[in-house]
């Protein structure tokens, strides 16, 4: 086993995610103090100068048209192969939905340790110590594996992304495995209708969650949204339940915004909708339950209810 | 065509939540255990595939606390077919690892043409449940799904989240796992009349495994409520203060 660190970077559309940037930085950090190195490893068709994006300590650049869009199965491959080979201390995935797909199966395929949700990550005497965010955040478990290699799922927004950026020149190989007879095939890219506003160029947004109750509640927020001059945002479960439409969704698997105020009805602050949010310049939360992680990042909150502050607001407004 | 839903079981998040004496794990006698959110979503979308092409769904889930019945009861009420818990001498807080071997060595007896779990779960500590049993039953493996059509056990077609409410359509060749994020229909309410039907009629199969299993590779030393950087300035009072002062800091701030 080496001391080295093998950092899975991600991209998209072309560009490469911050995760990889976020993950490659505390690599080389890791790396150093173990005195091996952190290697990004980029798969792709045609992406080698997302591959030498990084200012990790060396690059790998697997190409192949089998790996131009995410494949889990084919990634899947080539990593193993990759791994196997390297024997790394540690191999990064971003706990995202591309790294999650990878992460705990190759755990499992090579029969190595795995630690998701990391948001804190360190080696102590040879042994990896990872802190993971768990029970929707309510929980950090700070955690020994046991020895050997260990497969690591980074949590988006752990680590600052400017420590992995800068160039790095990537040795370019071919996919050290065959990629024929794969069983999964992509097929294409699907994007969200246009149509309804971007909340992204909005400055206020008013963002409504579970606490509203039901559809017809949503009425309210509307009202007090209009009379603030600001547009309704949502989180998850308000836009599956098709009380808003997607392009309102807030958080992970929505969009990250970024507006001079975000009030919040009813969010508790799970992870996947504070990666979407934690950046609002003023944040004002109305949550009844006092020990909802909102409040650790918010700058005002309120236990009080919704329903009577909402209406409060209307009258005074 | 064959469909499974693997389910988990795990601590509520509804309440406080409260740490064991040596602060290692959860006190698991106080908490309540309640469904994986996202295994409602698995369960949906597996009764969606059967009535739109045919099958028959079997929900098969680890019986840690000796408390899963009214949870497969509940999806019997749903729609499915077959209901099956994994028995034995379990605690609370097993590791994923864990619980993806036991359900996994059931699982490959089944000979599914679809498996689907919820994309995570509040207690993954070491991983998913997902595609930890893909590697075990060695299929494909696609998580963070919102769709899921399959004509006929031969080929899926699944959509796959990114952010940003951009998705990425894949057709792969059965059997395969799929981790669920959204079914792509709310899931739907079981009446309570139809559950206790289920009790009374309904034949749970048991499955009974002595072995250990691999465990989480990891040891917790500490688990606690994150420390966070700061807290909200919390502002008191009844809602018409609380209004009152709302808008004052958003009018402070030149923002009406």
């Amino acid at each position: 086993m080496s001391n080295d660190i093998l950092v899975i970077t991600e991209h998209l559309d072309g560009k490469m995610a911050d995760i990889s940037y976020e993950m490659v930085g505390k690599a080389k950090e890791l790396a150093a103090a173990m005195g091996g190195q952190a290697i990004a490893v980029t798969l792709g068709s045609g992406a080698a100068p997302l591959a030498e994006s990084t200012a990790a300590d060396a690059a790998i650049y697997v190409d192949d048209p089998a790996l131009a869009e995410f494949n889990p199965e084919a990634y899947g491959k080539v990593i193993v192969a990759l791994v196997q080979e390297k024997i790394p201390k540690m191999t990064m995935f971003g706990n995202t939905s591309m790294g999650m797909d990878l992460a705990a199966w190759l755990s499992v395929k090579i029969g190595q340790t795995c630690l998701a949700y990391v948001n804190d990550l360190g080696v102590e005497d040879g042994k990896v110590v990872a802190t993971s965010q768990i029970y929707g955040g309510k929980m950090a478990a700070k955690a020994e594996a046991e020895g050997g290699s260990v497969v690591v799922g980074v949590l988006a927004g752990a680590f600052p992304a400017d420590a992995g950026q800068g160039s790095t020149a990537a040795e370019q190989i071919g996919s050290p495995v065959s990629l024929d007879g794969l069983k999964t095939k992509f097929v294409k890219m699907i994007r969200p209708e246009g149509g309804d506003i971007d909340i992204t160029a909005q400055d206020k947004l008013v963002a409504v969650g579970r606490g509203i109750g039901s559809q017809d509640n949503i009425e309210l927020v509307e009202e007090l949204a209009e009379a603030l001059e600001a547009a309704v945002a949502a989180s998850r479960p308000i836009t599956d339940a098709g009380w808003l439409p997607k392009t309102r969704q807030v958080g992970k698997s929505g969009v990250a915004v970024k507006p001079k105020l975000y009030l919040m009805l009813g969010i508790s602050g799970a992870p996947e909708h504070l990666e979407g949010m934690k950046d609002a310049e003023l944040i004002i939360a109305i949550n009844t339950d006092a020990g909802a992680p909102i409040f650790d990042v918010a700058h005002y909150g309120t236990t009080c209810d919704l329903f009577d502050v909402a209406e409060a607001m209307l009258d005074q407004l | 065509m064959n469909i499974v839903v693997a389910i988990k079981q795990i601590p509520s998040l509804i309440d406080e939540l409260e740490l064991n004496g040596a602060g290692t794990d959860l006190d698991f006698d106080e908490v309540d255990f309640t469904l994986n959110e996202f295994d409602e979503h698995s369960i949906e979308q597996a009764v969606l595939i059967k009535e739109a092409s045919g099958g028959t769904v079997t929900v098969v889930g680890v019986d840690l606390i000796e408390e899963l019945d009214n949870i497969l009861h509940t999806a019997l009420a749903k729609g499915a077919d077959k209901v099956v818990k994994i028995v034995g001498d379990f605690e609370p807080g097993m590791a994923s690892h864990t619980q993806a071997w036991l359900l996994a060595n059931a699982i490959k007896d089944m000979a599914p043409d679809i498996v689907l779990a919820g994309v995570q779960a509040a207690d993954d500590r070491d991983g998913q449940i997902g595609p930890m049993l893909a590697a075990h039953l060695d299929v494909p493996y696609i998580g963070v799904v919102a769709d899921v059509a399959a004509t006929d056990s031969r080929t899926a077609t699944v959509k796959k989240e990114y952010s940003g409410g951009v998705m990425a359509e894949f057709e792969v060749s059965l059997p395969m796992v799929v981790g669920v994020q959204a079914a792509s229909q709310p899931p739907r309410y079981a009446p309570v009349s139809k559950i206790r039907q289920m009790a009374k009629t309904a034949e749970i199969e048991e499955i009974e495994v002595d072995d250990d299993g691999p465990g989480a590779g990891s040891t917790v030393r500490k688990m606690s409520p994150p420390v966070s950087a700061g807290h909200a300035e919390m502002i008191e009072g009844d809602s018409e203060e609380v209004a009152e002062k709302i808008i004052e800091i958003i009018r402070e701030r030149g923002l009406l």
